[in-house]
């Protein structure tokens, strides 16, 4: 392999490498603005000007292709004098108002400004004066004056979300972006921007100004917005979710997130709905009981029922690990083979980008882990006209919405005798129920998921439930996390009374006499590893945080 | 023991006759205490009469409210942030005024608060600043929890401090 040299270290680059590219490759970071690793090279910003030996002049690191022999320095006198001179540059009209920026915490300008910059301004006229406040689109805030022009927005559009909507205009200090005449900034990627966007021009508009990054906790987990399964980071302050961020997986998602899944996925974690506490229903009302009263009525009433009355419907928005005991306790607990999961399939969400037309996050892991009908029992259709025909007696529905799968079954719900419904939040479903279990959403527990490609991804718990102590748990912490007390207002964020789906029903199959022993996600998947050949040889630690591609049979569920 | 009965022996035996008779040291000892009686007194008669500290003095965090009615405060977090006694809740929000940020809730808690002035120095705005209030007694803990109207004090009782600030911050 040919070699450079850079700052006097030797290391090796692939033909047709840019020197930003070989260094990024060794770890060496040249500062950067405009330069991203999945764009276009526009080399707008001079930021990271580099000194080359033979060469005339300081070069951009961003378009400069590396070749044999080169010799590069990055910390020499001549290329800080270069770097502060552009600082200072970027810095003349630049508002000084980081308090106020949304940014401060995360802004490249603001880190740079301590590393790079000579820390005083000779500039004493008064600055360009932008439009502050457009909502350039219907999710993304623009500040002008915060804009460094680095162009990264604009070859975003054009080149990911491939939706020209924005470009340069005026010329210049003026210079300033907008939306092409009759366009907003709205395509389903839109919000992208806002994380590649250097500086606080392009901010959030749900999440705007809600918290100080640095008062948040962090927490690697995966979307369930569709079956990509994009990693994502879930941003938490006193126990409510405040933002999602895309985070680096280039098997995956590479950079991005669709909008979508960046803003529905997480508001019902913390939303009014949410059901606390077992309820079981008395007299027409849905009553909240403990949880031993709603096992022990769980299972007595579950024992009247034939083995050809009951139907378990799991779920493909629950973890592996959920439908890996859904099966198991249709199967030996009920002993019924009408076991079947609902699917969720939008051919007009889908697009050539990310998005994927199955919105669930484990299709596939809900049919590996055996949620599918046995021989002679039923599926979804033949569940939902069996219970039309009053051949169901009882159903048990894991985290779905059953009349998404049939809006005519509702009339019917009622004649059920008996409809058990673990569910986050209430929903049409639960309308019906007659015993409900608050089931803690993919942002409470541990567990995996297995996405469209087959590829076996972990998620994490970031909000903690009411029984769960952050720190105990090995939960991230924020600082007002580690020093919060129970007087502290800024410390009292709501914790619901929900449980795991493999948790409620390792105590309900309790109930009913068998001596199940999960204590953790993990010793579920421990069992899954050693019953589930396509999991043979694999832990959570294997998974990481990237994942694990498995070698499936079938990798298209629809 | 012994040793100490030996030198009160010697010392009372050394006393001078008016020593013995006690009364010019009694003379002595009054003529002390009615000087004292008539010279100026430093007691305050508190609470009836109230110290007023001088402009270095820290007491409890205030936020200026400027002359327009609105708060200084863009609620950036630093105060918050620097805080080593965790006392300041800060939640910003979003406003049509020139300074696009505001809080929307800005908690003190007073029986966190340490009184070290860190907020007021890490303010870049001059909006958090020690006033001279020293009375802070509350009968529950959600009464030390000072919100924005116990906080925002105008900016003409803040000028002491303020001019303080300015001269040797």
């Amino acid at each position: 392999m040919p070699k450079i040299i850079i700052d006097g270290n030797e290391i090796e680059f692939k033909q047709g490498q840019t020197i930003i590219e070989a260094a990024k490759d060794h770890g060496i970071e040249i500062p950067h603005f405009c330069w991203h690793p999945k764009l276009s090279v526009s080399g707008n910003c001079r930021m990271c000007l580099v000194e080359v030996e033979k060469m005339p002049k300081l070069v951009i690191a961003c378009a400069t292709v590396a070749s044999e022999g080169m010799v590069v320095h990055t910390q020499s006198p001549k290329t800080i004098a270069a770097r502060n001179a552009v600082m200072e540059f970027l810095l003349i009209n630049h508002p000084l108002d980081c308090p106020i920026c949304d940014e401060a915490g995360e802004c490249k300008l603001q880190d740079y400004a301590y590393q790079h910059s000579i820390g005083e301004s000779r500039f004493v006229e008064e600055k360009v004066h932008k439009d502050k406040r457009v909502k350039i689109g219907p999710r993304v805030m623009f500040d002008a004056e915060r804009c460094i022009s680095c162009s990264r927005c604009i070859r975003f559009c054009d080149e990911i979300a491939k939706d020209s909507e924005l470009t340069f205009t005026r010329r210049g200090d003026r210079v300033t972006i907008t939306t092409f005449p009759g366009e907003e900034l709205d395509n389903p990627y839109s919000m992208n921007v806002v994380d590649i966007c250097p500086v606080g021009a392009l901010t959030n508009a749900d999440f705007r100004f809600k918290a100080r990054v640095w008062d948040m906790s962090h927490t690697n987990s995966i979307c369930i917005g569709c079956s990509r399964g994009c990693n994502i980071e879930i941003w938490v302050r006193n126990n409510e979710i405040l933002r999602l961020t895309p985070r680096h997986n280039e098997d995956v998602n590479s950079y991005w997130m669709c909008d979508h899944g960046r803003l529905n996925t997480f508001k019902f974690v913390n939303s009014e709905t949410r059901v606390n506490s077992p309820h079981i229903r008395k007299e027409g009302q849905l009553i909240r009981v403990s949880w031993d009263e709603a096992f022990a009525e769980a299972a007595s009433r579950l024992r009247t029922f034939g083995k050809d009355q009951i139907a378990v419907i799991g779920s493909a928005y629950a973890t592996c690990e959920d439908n890996y005991l859904v099966s198991k306790f249709a199967k030996n607990i009920l002993g019924t083979g009408n076991l079947d999961f609902i699917r969720h399939i939008d051919y007009s969400f889908a697009d050539d980008i990310l998005r994927k037309e199955d919105l669930t996050p484990n299709s596939l892991g809900a049919e590996l882990m055996g949620v599918k009908p046995l021989k002679n029992g039923l599926n979804v259709e033949e569940i939902i006209k069996s219970i039309k025909e009053g051949k169901i007696k009882a159903l048990y529905l894991i985290e779905d919405d059953i009349l998404t799968a049939d809006p005519e079954i509702e009339t019917y719900l009622a004649k059920l005798e008996l409809l058990i419904v673990h569910a986050a939040n209430f929903n049409q479903s639960t309308n019906f129920a007659d015993i409900v279990f608050p089931a803690a959403t993919y942002a409470e527990k541990n567990g995996t998921f297995i996405n469209f490609q087959g590829r076996l991804q972990r998620i994490r718990p970031a909000v903690a439930t009411i029984e769960v102590d952050r720190a105990l748990e090995g939960m991230a912490l924020s600082r007002l996390d580690k020093f919060g007390t129970k007087f502290d207002r800024w410390a009292q964020g709501k914790h619901f009374d929900a449980r795991a789906t493999w948790k409620i029903l390792t105590s309900l199959s309790n109930a009913f006499g068998s001596r199940w022993k999960y204590k953790m996600a993990e010793d579920v998947f421990d069992e899954m590893v050693s019953s589930i050949p396509e999991l043979k040889g694999l832990n959570y630690d294997i998974i990481g945080d990237l994942g694990v591609q498995l070698k499936l049979e079938k990798v298209n569920v629809v | 023991m012994a040793q100490t009965s030996d030198s009160l022996k010697k010392r009372k035996k050394d006393l001078t006759f008016w020593q013995k008779i006690y009364i010019p040291e009694i003379a002595k000892g009054l003529a002390l205490t009615f000087k004292n009686m008539i010279r100026p007194k430093f007691t305050m008669e508190y609470p009836e009469e109230k110290f007023i500290p001088p402009p270095s003095y820290r007491g409890r965090p205030v936020l200026v409210l400027e002359e327009t009615g609105e708060e200084r405060c863009v609620a950036c977090g630093l105060c918050s942030r620097v805080c080593p006694a965790l006392a300041i809740e800060v939640q910003a929000a979003e406003t049509e005024r020139e300074k696009e940020r505001y809080p929307q809730k800005f908690e003190i808690n007073m029986l966190r608060c340490i009184f070290c002035g860190l907020c007021e120095e890490v303010c870049p705005e001059e909006a958090i600043v020690m006033s001279k209030d020293y009375e802070l007694a509350f009968t529950n803990r959600e009464d030390a929890i000072y919100g924005k109207d116990k906080l925002l004090t105008p900016v003409s009782q803040l000028k002491d401090r303020i001019e303080f600030l300015r001269k040797y911050k």
